[in-house]
């Protein structure tokens, strides 16, 4: 009996602690994500509706930005760590790779699907065609001058690209000024393909022959006596070329570092032993080089050819797709957001998408060979 | 002696000249602008933005009304030149070296003496940068003499547009890639193999497929031209590059650093704020300037989920409108250009190698 009063007594505040302290948790647990969706929220609508001055809606949507998605992770994990042990150990990584997987889904594993069930309707999604628009895309004419083009900007554009960056890497290998070249053919990489094209635009610019020419290439055609042209506007398909110009000035110093890299790899033996037998820095190239950075030229090559299949802005720019400049890009907005025909701008977009499969499913088979998982 | 060899073949003039060469034709289109930007609108109208350097140009060095006795239609002789009236307007050549040209009609015109002379413009202005950051009215003076009042344009708040678009869109793709890294790395769950094989799946589709389906939820959710739409849009397009890259880092950061800090009890959450986060900064680094310099170049997607609404459009978008309004306004187009690479180059010059780095991981972006 003695012994038990405080006992009970004990088991009594135990009790009552157990009870005050998971009826605060579970307070805590509502009221915090309670509190954290009301500041997003009006973060939101501020952010929205706000007149307030630029500035200021600069800091608060960058501090609602960031500081929200930092937040949300942080009270979701908050929530699970309050549930019991072996909870937390299944719900737990879920929370870190959750947002992650879902916005993916929502962004590109999703619209996939749902872009090409649009693709098999017609125009304005309200009747089934089938394949026709997928027809359409491989004969109209319109179309079949996009294709022509985009061969174009892929076979001259990542040719000339690569070979240009093959060249600078190696000469840069054995020049005094390796840094100082490769700082500058990289730095078109740093610019816009907007920006680019207003350099260039600037460079082709054409005046009527009386008055002095203040494009560069039109200046130096009139120095050497010929007469100003209009680059662009120029012979079809052939004006083409200039655009693809723009393409080559901004991605050689991408194939340029990625080959200097890959050169540095080679064995200096192997090089020196070359030289021993008796071959000249040609051959060295050509038999020696060439062929031991062969995966790295092939990797490159993809790349750009990827880029240029997807060329856009240049073109918009430059020309807007008149003069008979249209690519596949273009065209996909054209259609769907000029002419209104989501049927037909899905099935393009869907073309490019099976173009790039065969780069999928390779990254797919390099990252199983990897063994990462 | 390898090293020695190196040496020798190094500094061969004929594989320097070669460089310098190439050099030259990558840059001297950005010098173009960068110059022409700093030149009155009447000079780049009027002359090549090369004239700034010293050359050789024929200057007036005297004006002469028209002999009123002169016969107009035949052989005329004025000021030592002789020949045709069309001769004239295309300007002779005198023995000593002088030019006579007639400027004008045959009626009303004037002869111009003028002389070679070494010379150079250097007529520097910042005018066409005020004009092209505050919205205000500017007074040009045209090629022709007259004076024209234009409009400036307003980027200076399309650079605020870009930054507030570019900031959150590098580190929302950052933050969730890292915890998502995190995860597939270091934890085990069941699904883990199927969810990352669709993320590197996803690492080439091309954008455009995504661009309508989200663009009929944004409207459904009212979320197009905001902010939010274009930052969780660069989210969506950025992650899967993101997501693959850091998971790779910190996949190869050592294990036993995790299995200590677990027996001495801290969480995941804790292992990966104050861990792992702190060692992955140079992998985070180098996404992040790749991720940064996309968004801030990025043309289409600003294009399609900002579209018409002006005040919140970004520098790409209103220098490619610019481009077609105003295709002849140099002087605007040039400092609007630069005005919109300034910040890109400056962190290339400033950042180069994690610049490098970033971007050789990230070209295979879709």
């Amino acid at each position: 009996m003695t012994s038990s009063a405080p006992g009970a007594m004990g088991s009594l505040r135990r009790l009552w602690s157990w009870l005050l302290t998971n009826t605060l948790r579970l307070l805590l647990a509502v009221i915090v994500p309670v509190i954290t969706f009301v500041v997003l929220w009006q973060g939101f609508i501020f952010l929205r509706d706000s007149q307030a001055p630029k500035t200021i809606i600069a800091v608060v949507a960058i501090a609602w930005g960031v500081g929200g998605v930092a937040m949300l992770f942080f009270v979701t994990n908050w929530l699970v760590e309050q549930l019991p042990g072996s909870w937390v150990r299944h719900l737990q990584p879920y929370i870190f790779i959750g947002p992650a997987v879902a916005i993916i889904f929502w962004y590109l594993a999703l619209p996939a699907i749902r872009t090409f069930i649009i693709s098999l309707y017609n125009y304005n999604s309200s009747e089934f065609v089938g394949v026709q628009n997928y027809i359409d895309v491989f004969t109209e004419r319109f179309m079949l001058e996009a294709f022509r083009n985009t061969m174009l900007w892929i076979i001259f554009g990542a040719a000339f690209s690569v070979a240009f960056g093959l060249l600078i890497a190696v000469l840069a290998d054995r020049s005094r000024f390796e840094k100082l070249a490769k700082s500058f053919i990289f730095m078109p990489m740093a610019i816009s393909m907007v920006g680019a094209s207003v350099i260039w635009k600037f460079v082709y610019a054409v005046r009527d022959p009386a008055d002095p020419q203040i494009g560069l290439l039109n200046a130096i055609v009139v120095a050497l006596g010929g007469e100003p042209k209009a680059w662009i506007q120029l012979v079809q398909p052939w004006n083409n070329l200039f655009l693809i110009v723009i393409l080559i000035w901004l991605q050689t110093g991408f194939a340029m570092v990625i080959f200097s890299a890959a050169i540095k790899g080679i064995p200096q033996e192997l090089l020196e032993a070359a030289r021993v037998d008796g071959a000249n820095e040609i051959q060295i190239f050509f038999k020696i080089m060439i062929p031991y950075i062969m995966g790295t030229i092939i990797t490159v090559t993809t790349t750009i050819v990827i880029f240029a299949m997807k060329i856009f802005d240049i073109v918009i720019v430059m020309t807007g797709g008149q003069f008979g400049t249209e690519v596949i890009a273009t065209q996909f907005y054209r259609q769907y957001f000029t002419n209104r025909n989501f049927g037909l701008g899905s099935a393009i977009a869907i073309v490019l998408l099976i173009a790039v499969i065969p780069v999928m499913i390779y990254n797919l088979k390099q990252f199983r060979s990897e063994e990462a998982f | 002696m390898a090293g020695k060899k190196q040496v020798a073949r190094k500094g061969s003039w004929l594989v320097d000249g070669v460089l310098i060469l190439l050099i030259l034709l990558w840059t001297i289109p950005t010098l173009g602008i960068f110059i022409s930007s700093f030149r009155t609108a009447y000079d780049i109208q009027t002359s090549g933005w090369w004239t700034i350097f010293p050359h050789r140009e024929w200057q007036v060095t005297e004006e002469i009304p028209i002999p009123k006795e002169l016969d107009k239609n035949g052989v005329m002789t004025i000021a030592g030149a002789t020949g045709a009236f069309k001769e004239f307007r295309a300007g002779i050549e005198t023995p000593d070296g002088r030019r006579v040209i007639w400027i004008g009609n045959k009626r009303l015109g004037k002869i111009q003496i003028q002389e070679r002379v070494w010379t150079m413009r250097t007529d520097f202005t910042l005018q066409n940068y005020q004009e092209v950051l505050a919205g205000k009215e500017y007074e040009i003076k045209q090629p022709d003499g007259s004076v024209k009042v234009e409009q400036g344009a307003d980027l200076s708040n399309a650079f605020l547009n870009s930054l507030i678009v570019a900031i959150p869109a590098t580190v929302i793709p950052i933050l969730i890639a890292a915890f998502a890294a995190y995860g597939f790395a270091w934890m085990r769950f069941p699904g883990r193999r199927v969810l990352f094989i669709m993320i590197v799946a996803m690492l080439v589709v091309p954008l455009q497929i995504a661009l309508v389906p989200i663009l009929r939820d944004y409207t459904r959710l009212n979320l197009n031209g905001t902010y939010l739409a274009v930052w969780l849009a660069h989210t969506g397009f950025g992650l899967p590059l993101a997501t693959y890259l850091l998971f790779n880092y910190i996949n190869s950061l050592p294990r036993d650093i995790l299995e200590s800090a677990f027996i001495d009890g801290a969480s995941h959450f804790t292992i990966f704020v104050r861990l792992i986060l702190p060692l992955s900064i140079p992998a985070l680094a180098s996404f992040a300037i790749f991720q940064f310099l996309w968004v801030w170049n990025d043309y289409l997607v600003a294009l399609i989920f900002i579209g018409a609404k002006p005040d919140v459009q970004v520098l790409t978008m209103r220098i490619a409108e610019m481009v077609g309004s105003r295709g002849n306004d140099w002087h605007l187009l040039t400092a609007g250009a630069f005005v919109s690479m300034i910040l890109p180059l400056m962190v290339f010059f400033a950042l180069q190698r994690y610049f490098v780095r970033g971007l050789l991981a990230g070209s295979v972006k879709g």
